[in-house]
């Protein structure tokens, strides 16, 4: 299909979103208004989704994860850092179109002192450089800011949860939107290859679950609906990573917690 | 005009039960590090894991709301249940937060936790700011602390947020679910707090 075409529908498709919900509100204050509820337009077909990842879960991501586990600590540490790294590739152009040109810069200084001095970033050099603390951003979170409502909400095959507009802004990364993509599959090169960022993705995924062995256990095993414990969980970091700001006290809606006062 | 003495009783009398209303009320943060010192050093003895659980379910009724995040976790359903509804309602949520509670912290040995800040939300909520240290296992955690102020001496626990994440608002995201799930039967709920609460 025509890439034009293709970004066509999408912002076509935002478009017709933004008035779903005010997800992406950045304005939120203490006075934050409340959450307007992600509609789960295909519960039915999320949650079978959502059963097939469990079980793909426990079959594959669990049992690498546990193993990834055993590895040094720091090679871990070298792992997580290089894919961290890796991730300034999509957060630097989205601190740009999000008008963030000071964090940009700062994210720009710190992917080449960790590429250059922490050998391809297995040392996270800006850290003991004292860089501010690192904040991915992405596509999704762009369009939130933009004011895109979040569209209904999903369970992806594999990719597990999130939203219309999350989605959409995943298929940015392949439409041009994330350099290490483009330079692995379209890049005339010889050390960049399409496998290569397959399995950094799946490396990606594997860290995630090992860093959240136990936690994610514990939720399930402590959940009277784990599907909706995971659905709220995603919709409030999502929430959080696009207003941008500090997440525990701007974000939060007081009206629930005022109202009970009332009991 | 007034008596110099009864200026001066009036002054005492002010005096007196000003200091006396900052002597006995406790700071949230005070409280917030004081409950996890009580939870870690519970955590590191050399106990079973059935008695640390019930130990815990003692920490929890002493810091924790479980009556308030009840009514929260319930929501706007909380109107449409009759006294009776309501009485069972709040006795099985506190089975169920209890055996929650407990199971998901009894899972971890002596951790450290520094509180470092605190946010006066209004004069009911203090948000206290605090750090779970990292491990070989696992990153640092941010953790924050909504403290219910309104009785300065007894300030108590009304949510925990986790990196952002308020499981107060998960609670009740869950058992919204649940009640949409079963045209908003209160019933289902409590079959499966029931359910939970007798695993």
């Amino acid at each position: 299909m025509n890439k034009k075409l293709i970004i066509s529908l999408i912002s076509l498709m935002l478009a017709s979103s933004a008035s779903a919900d005010t997800d992406g509100n950045t304005s939120l204050s203490k006075n934050a208004k409340k959450p307007k509820v992600v509609k789960d337009c295909f519960e039915g077909l999320n949650r079978a989704t959502f059963s097939l990842n469990q079980g793909l879960d426990k079959v594959i991501f669990k049992p690498a994860a546990k193993g990834y586990r055993k590895l040094p600590s720091t090679v871990r540490t070298g792992t997580s850092n290089a894919l961290v790294n890796l991730s300034s590739l999509i957060t630097i152009p989205n601190n740009i179109l999000q008008g963030q040109f000071k964090t940009a810069g700062i994210n720009t200084g710190r992917f080449v002192v960790n590429t250059t001095v922490g050998i391809l970033g297995l040392i996270d050099v800006a850290e003991k450089m004292n860089f501010p603390e690192y904040e991915k951003e992405d596509y999704g979170q762009t369009f939130g800011v933009w004011g895109a409502g979040a569209g209904c909400y999903l369970v992806l095959p594999v990719l597990g949860p999130s939203t219309v507009r999350d989605t959409l802004g995943s298929f940015a990364n392949v439409l041009g939107g994330d350099p290490y993509y483009n330079a692995s599959t379209h890049g005339n090169n010889e050390y960049l290859t399409k496998s290569l960022y397959t399995t950094t993705k799946v490396i990606s995924g594997v860290d995630f679950r090992a860093k959240n062995l136990d936690s994610i256990d514990n939720l399930e095993k402590n959940s009277l609906d784990f599907y909706a414990s995971v659905k709220s969980l995603y919709l409030q970091d999502r929430q959080q990573k696009i207003a941008n700001s500090n997440p525990t006290i701007e974000i939060m809606y007081e009206g629930d917690w005022e109202e009970i006062e009332t009991q | 005009m007034f008596p110099k003495k009864a200026i001066i009783f009036l002054t005492f009398f002010i005096i007196f039960f000003t200091n006396i209303n900052k002597v006995y009320s406790t700071e949230a943060d005070v409280f917030v590090q004081s409950t996890v010192n009580r939870a870690s050093k519970l955590l590191s003895e050399n106990i079973t894991k059935e008695e640390k659980e019930e130990r815990l379910k003692s920490i929890a009724k002493d810091t924790v709301d479980i009556r308030g995040l009840g009514f929260y976790a319930i929501g706007s359903t909380r109107k449409n249940l009759n006294d009776d509804e309501l009485n069972k309602y709040l006795l099985l949520f506190e089975e169920y937060f209890l055996k929650s509670f407990a199971s998901r912290l009894a899972e971890y040995t002596n951790p450290e936790i520094d509180v470092y800040s605190k946010e006066v939300l209004n004069e009911n909520y203090t948000m206290v700011n605090s750090l779970l240290k990292a491990t070989d296992q696992r990153p640092e955690i941010k953790i924050d602390w909504r403290i219910y102020t309104k009785d300065k001496q007894n300030p108590v626990i009304r949510d925990l947020i986790i990196e952002g994440l308020s499981l107060a608002r998960t609670q009740k995201e869950e058992f919204a679910s649940i009640l949409n799930s079963n045209d908003g039967d209160i019933k289902s709920l409590f079959k499966t707090l029931e359910e939970f609460s007798n695993k």
